[in-house]
């Protein structure tokens, strides 16, 4: 048996972390691969994330969050240009409803200042309204940030993974992390050995990024001393009608555990409000409870009174990897080799690409040569969301490729090319299909698409629909009748006729 | 069978454009024709008109509009022969997507790529879409196998797959109903129906024939509480509903199934009616609609599971016809009737349509009932019009036909609709 | 089994009452049949001739109208929908169905031919509810009913 090849860095998860890494070191002459446990990048941590750019104000200073908080927002400014990622620069409208929460406010926006934020203005409540009109009328005032913007975090994240990839690194998905070999007596420096379903990966270097997991991970790489909290975030999304409520990110003033609960315009134009902010045990719960939408609805209520839950169209829960400190973990370990970016809770996503080019430095210190290579694109064809587009760019996408003109998702307007581009470009669950191209997310929640869907996705990897899932594992959705012919002749576009073109039982 | 060709070029403009070719549209463009109307354009989503009939494989469709009892394809299939008889451009596989208050449409198609046409008058006929889980807010985790019983209708009767192996049906709508004899029939074990109120939301025939046949337990005042699995549906929790429609947790119980199906109702599909920038009733969602079903921008129309849910797909029929007709003679230059009478819901009523009425036309009121009640039922309209019936549910939509002899001197009135219990119509 | 059924304690002078719910049409008329050892003696409760003979019939040899798809091949979509010639006993539905189950046609399929003939023994053949162009003719000029009838043949599926 032959040396096994060796990587020159492992990226454990294919979250906002992992990625931004991934997509940071292409530029470098390097091979580099990413391991992700899901069936696709961003459907951990980074999927059910309330999808702001913050602002540079919120974290302090002194923390390794608070630093990387605004260089982060700047970085996702950059991506967004490069990439062409769903972004949105809604500003921020940080409000104190009572009088008590002024000196709060501004404190915060002084803290802004000070890391280097532009733009802070503090507002009187007649300035707040003139720019919100639907803001508690009794407000005591509000500051004003110009920084903050809204993005998909999903679909930015899987469009930095295919930057990454189309710039060298291998992506692998459903790789979970089963064990990583311990530290070779005889060779402490050997390259580090992870073991997922599809066998050993050897590399020089591995970025623990694995969100949730992290703990767990650092424990089989022989690390010990990190402990992930779960802290979920319920987050309620509403129908389309009430499109417009607010304009910006409406934060209230903080409180210890949280940023409070927000209402946020997504860059999809619609109103989400959330999220809450609770420890739980399980690492898996995801689930949203009446308990959390009552909290949510009345924190929300005092910025905005007109909000209704009867308006919700999707709900869901995310979790935050809280550790032990509060703040990123980031850093090389005891184990050679093994560097954690662990405990990435907000603002993670807007630090994210700060961050990776501080794990670029990491990866220097500990000896990573890093040599640029020529070719390196800092680009990729934007996604076209024809939604978007104006009539008559519209009318020239159809006439190039007919298939501009067919609709798969009618609430979101989603054409059969947008979804042909999206399976082309990685997407292999209706999940992923779903976060990248928005079909099935709106008022009707899939009824009407789901079966386009699972038959484009089925026909782009080449299986039957039975075999395509909703995100991976054993989520299937539909399945085979008993008497399902084989092979199977009614799937696919053109079903076959026996000779005779006559009909046969089966 | 029928088929379809699709227009070889689109006309600039249209007298009376349809948006919609299930039930409604289908009637709205033989209306429209046969009031004269020469130039109609019927836009439909599928390859096949038709609508959500094609999925619909059930009797108990046609009685009132063919005399007989068909399936819903069948229906579909006599309503397209119609229309094309009539000499109607059918574009297929297109979307409106779009509506400028001069009613310049914008759609989009496959064949045309993306067109604009003017148009003289439109009825919208897009249906309803249902309610989801997101809209009746059930926590829980979210695997897979939890879907609207349409989209199971459709994967089993047009796609030939099934939506899972034990299934759990939340609503006993109609659509519930038929799904779970459907499901049953072809070897997918139903766990049971839970109904939120203290009666079925079904029709009393769905009820007999989808479950009892079938010994499908139906859990009244029970709903679905929490929901189980990561990757696919393990589980549902059910419970029992107190008199407030609240949980009553200590009496929960788990129900293994790998699929829950959502019959929660149906919601006019409001989307061109939204950009159109229509009145919508608030209770159905749908537009604000006068005895010909014009909206309140002059020249649109909408008719059917658009403006508020039929129970019947002959009610459609016969609603759009009427739509169909009033387009056509707008945009022949003929005079709308004066809407004198506005019709406003009244005790035990949920809502009325059409919202206003003619003094000089005759024409038909639909209504429901919020609150069943079994047993001998006063009808009124007003003063107007006074019938007993033998008992009504919410399930079933109340026509009645209101003439120019009854309205007589109506003129200016707003007439109220109340359905009493016998003998209590002085409370 | 008796759907909706209830008797109303010892039948007086040998007549038993039934009431079922007439599914004639969807307006449900809660009938009641008055039967002397089976026979039908009186039906109460109807607001039109089909509640009489619903009411007659489903006591004493109750019927269903069913519905159902078999696999089509060449069409649009997958599988063609299909109703029983005739009110089919109501303990043989299942079978029915299973019979037609994996059943497969090819377009092009005439609307109301038969798809199979005497489905699970009943006597009563499937008919096709929907028409089906030869494919590929989908959006031809051809406006006509389609005469193409398909070759059949039948399983027990299931």
């Amino acid at each position: 048996m032959g040396e096994p090849h060796v990587h020159d860095v492992l990226i454990l998860g294919g979250g906002a972390v992992g990625t931004t890494l991934a997509r940071a070191l292409s530029r470098f002459d390097l091979d580099v691969v990413l391991l992700e446990a899901e069936a696709e990048v961003a459907f951990g941590v980074s999927k059910a994330n309330s999808g702001i750019i913050h602002s540079g104000l919120h974290a302090p200073g002194d923390t390794l969050k608070g630093r990387l908080e605004y260089p982060g927002n700047r970085g996702w400014h950059q991506l967004h240009e490069e990439l062409g990622f769903g972004f949105a620069p809604v500003g921020e409208t940080l409000v104190a409803v009572e009088e008590a929460e002024l000196a709060t406010i501004e404190s915060i926006r002084q803290q802004g200042v000070d890391k280097g934020v532009p733009g802070t203005q503090p507002w009187t409540p007649q300035q707040a309204l003139d720019a919100e009109p639907n803001l508690n009328r009794d407000l005591a005032g509000a500051v004003w940030v110009p920084t903050a913007a809204v993005i998909n975090p999903y679909e930015a994240v899987m469009l930095v993974a295919d930057a990454a990839q189309r710039n060298g690194v291998r992506i692998e998905v459903e790789q979970p992390v089963i064990a990583i070999d311990p530290v070779d007596a005889h060779r402490p420096d050997a390259p580090l050995i992870v073991h997922t379903p599809a066998g050993p990966w050897h590399g020089r270097y591995v970025i623990n990024a694995t969100g949730l997991f992290a703990d767990e991970v650092a424990a089989m790489a022989g690390v010990p001393g990190l402990t992930i909290r779960p802290r979920k975030g319920e987050e309620y999304l509403l129908d389309r009608r009430v499109e417009g409520l607010v304009h910006s990110i409406v934060f209230p003033a903080p409180r210890p555990t949280s940023k409070g609960t927000l209402v946020i315009p997504t860059v999809d134009g619609t109103i989400m409000v959330g999220p809450t902010a609770h420890e739980v045990d399980d690492k898996w719960d995801t689930s949203t409870t009446e308990e959390g939408a009552a909290e949510v609805f009345a924190n929300a209520r005092r910025l905005v009174p007109v909000l209704n839950e009867r308006d919700v169209i999707a709900e869901f829960a995310g979790l935050r990897p809280v550790a032990q400190t509060g703040d990123f973990v980031v850093g090389p370990t005891e184990r050679p080799g093994f560097i954690n970016a662990a405990g990435i809770l907000s603002p993670g996503l807007t630090a994210a690409p700060a961050l990776a080019d501080h794990l670029v430095d990491i990866l220097a210190d500990q000896g990573l040569a890093l040599v640029e290579t020529t070719d390196w694109d800092p680009t990729a064809p934007h996604p076209v969301r024809f939604a978007g587009r104006s009539t008559d760019e519209q009318r020239r996408l159809a006439a190039d490729d007919p298939r501009y003109a067919r609709l798969v998702c009618r609430c979101e307007l989603v054409t059969e090319a947008e979804v042909r581009e999206a399976i082309s470009r990685g997407a292999r669950t209706l999940d992923g299909l779903k976060f990248r191209t928005r079909a099935g997310m709106g008022r009707c929640q899939g009824a009407f698409c789901t079966w386009s869907c699972l038959t484009l996705l089925a026909e782009g990897l080449d299986v039957p629909v039975t075999a395509v899932t909703k995100r991976g594992g054993d989520s299937w959705i539909v399945c085979e009748r008993d008497d399902q012919p084989e092979p199977d002749a009614t799937g696919g576009d053109q079903p076959e006729l026996d000779a005779a073109g006559s009909s046969v039982a089966w | 069978m029928v088929t379809t060709e699709h227009p070889r070029q689109l006309a600039d403009s249209y007298d009376v454009t349809i948006v919609g070719g299930g039930p409604a549209g289908l009637a709205a463009a033989v209306g429209a024709r046969d009031q004269g109307a020469e130039r109609i354009l019927l836009v439909d989503r599928d390859p096949t008109p038709g609508g959500i009939l094609l999925q619909c494989i059930h009797s108990g469709f046609g009685l009132h509009t063919f005399g007989e009892d068909v399936t819903g394809p069948e229906y579909a299939h006599r309503a397209l022969e119609q229309v094309v008889d009539h000499d109607v451009d059918v574009l297929t596989d297109a979307y409106v997507t779009d509506a400028s208050s001069d009613l310049r449409l914008k759609l989009m198609s496959p064949s045309t790529g993306v067109a604009t046409v003017d148009t003289s008058t439109v009825v919208l006929a897009p249906g309803a879409r249902e309610r989801t889980r997101g809209a009746i807010r059930i926590p829980g985790e979210r695997p897979a196998g939890v879907m609207t019983a349409g989209l199971a209708q459709a994967m089993v009767n047009l796609h030939g797959r099934l939506p899972g192996r034990r299934a759990m049906i939340l609503g006993s709508g109609d659509i519930g109903l038929i799904m779970a004899r459907r499901l049953t029939l072809e070897g997918v074990e139903v766990a049971g129906v839970c109904e939120l109120l203290p009666y079925p939301s079904g029709i009393g025939r769905n009820v007999v024939q989808c479950l009892e046949d079938f010994d499908i337990p139906l859990h009244l005042s029970t709903t679905v509480v929490d929901i189980h699995g990561r990757d696919r549906l393990e589980g549902v929790t059910i419970a029992p509903v107190d008199d407030d429609r609240r949980p009553v947790m200590s009496r929960s119980a788990h129900v293994p199934c790998d699929t829950l199906l959502l019959s929660v109702g149906l919601i006019p599909d409001a989307e061109l009616a939204q950009r159109l920038q229509l009145r919508l009733d608030p209770v159905t969602g749908g537009p604000v609609v006068s005895s010909t079903m014009e909206t309140s921008r002059p020249g649109v129309f909408a008719a059917g599971n658009g403006v508020h849910v039929n129970d019947l797909a002959d009610w459609v029929s016969r609603e759009a016809q009427v739509a169909g007709a009033a387009a056509g003679d707008l945009a022949l230059g003929r005079h709308r009737p004066l809407e004198d009478v506005h019709v406003t819901p009244g005790h035990n009523v949920g809502y009325v349509v059409p919202h206003t009425l003619s003094t000089s036309r005759t024409q038909t009121v639909s209504f429901r009932v919020k609150e069943p009640i079994h047993g001998d039922t006063i009808l009124r309209i007003g003063d107007v019009h006074r019938r007993k019936v033998r008992a009504v549910v919410p399930a079933e939509m109340i026509t009645l036909k209101v003439g120019p002899k009854l309205l007589d001197g109506c003129a200016g009135d707003t007439l109220r609709v109340d359905a009493i219990p016998a003998g209590q119509e002085e409370a | 089994m008796a759907a909706t059924c209830t008797t109303d304690g010892p039948p007086p002078d040998g007549v038993e009452t039934v009431t079922y719910l007439c599914t004639g049409c969807p307006l449900g008329c809660r009938l009641e049949v008055d039967a002397i050892d089976d026979e039908v003696v009186e039906v109460r409760g109807f607001r039109c001739k089909r509640g009489l003979r619903y009411g007659t019939q489903e006591h004493t040899d109750p019927r269903r109208e069913v519905a159902t798809t078999v696999w089509l091949c060449g069409g649009d979509v997958q599988r063609l929908p299909v109703r029983a010639a005739a009110p089919v006993p109501k303990a043989s539905v299942r079978s029915f169905v299973r019979a037609l189950a994996g059943v497969r046609v090819s377009a092009p399929i005439a609307l109301g031919s038969v798809v199979a003939e005497d489905v699970a023994g009943t006597g009563i053949d499937a008919i096709a509810t929907r028409g089906v162009p030869p494919p590929g003719a989908g959006s031809s000029d051809d406006r006509d009913r389609a005469t193409g009838r398909p070759s059949v043949s039948g399983s027990e599926g299931g």
